[in-house]
């Protein structure tokens, strides 16, 4: 459906922005209660960190760390396009611009982030 | 207009008030974060590993110090407005009439109470030195 519908790259990009962004801030709700619970109930939290050092958790971690990095590269093309609107005409090649340092910047932080899958955890 | 106006953020509200307000500091708050949040995340998943982290380790390394509680605050004010002020453009876009008021109402009481517990936990943590 996402592919089909005729708005091309500034479309996609505003629906990244928006899934990555409503992910975020799930994330964020269910960290702040976790935090919570490190002066509320230690015990709790050392069991829920336990998923978070699982295979699944680092899984969904590397997959936040993509929604946040997506969401802060493509935010600061949109402002860049908001307080230089000349720079609109350019839109896809600043997207193309962010994409490139996602995987640049990104592949090797999912690479550090999921290699204890396989290596074993560091201790 | 003579440049393609294919554009991905929010348009600048016209005329001013509390929404212009809103749609500057959902930006400002955007350019802090770029900084705040991709550090808290290098920190706790690419400098530490989530293996090694339970409550004592966040007791006796990660706040340790008043520097990185400021520093998380910090961060928790940025995101909470942020992240809750973007869900709320997007309840407003696909919300409407007495369903989004309540929606929105909801919103702003589960972003006051992140506030009061991030708060109070960042405040209130007692210091353990390692040892």
């Amino acid at each position: 459906m996402l592919f089909r519908y005729r708005g091309g790259e500034g479309m996609l990009a505003w629906a990244f922005h928006r899934i990555s962004g409503v992910a975020i801030w799930a994330f964020v709700v269910l960290h702040v209660i976790d935090i919570y619970l490190v002066g509320g109930n230690p015990e709790a939290y050392d069991e829920l960190l336990a998923i978070y050092a699982s295979p699944i958790g680092r899984v969904l971690e590397a997959l936040l760390g993509a929604a946040l990095l997506y969401h802060a590269l493509n935010g600061l093309r949109i402002i860049v396009m908001d307080f230089w609107p000349p720079l609109t005409r350019y839109h896809r090649q600043l997207w193309y611009l962010c994409w490139l340092i996602f995987v640049v910047v990104g592949l090797p932080v999912a690479w550090i982030v999921l290699k204890p899958i396989w290596e074993g955890v560091p201790t | 207009m003579s440049v393609p106006y294919t554009r991905s953020g929010r348009a600048r509200p016209r005329g001013g008030g509390l929404e212009l307000t809103i749609w500057y500091l959902m930006r400002l708050t955007g350019i802090a974060l770029f900084v705040f949040a991709l550090t808290h995340y290098l920190i706790v998943h690419v400098i530490y590993d989530p293996a090694e982290q339970d409550a004592s380790w966040i007791a006796q390394v990660r706040w340790s110090s008043t520097f990185w509680r400021a520093f998380d605050w910090s961060l928790l004010m940025l995101v909470l407005f942020h992240a809750f002020m973007g869900v709320r453009t997007v309840v407003v876009d696909y919300v409407k009439g007495r369903a989004r008021l309540l929606v929105l109402t909801g919103l702003y009481l589960v972003a006051f109470v992140l506030f009061v517990l991030g708060t109070a936990v960042v405040l209130t943590l007692p210091v353990v030195p390692k040892g």
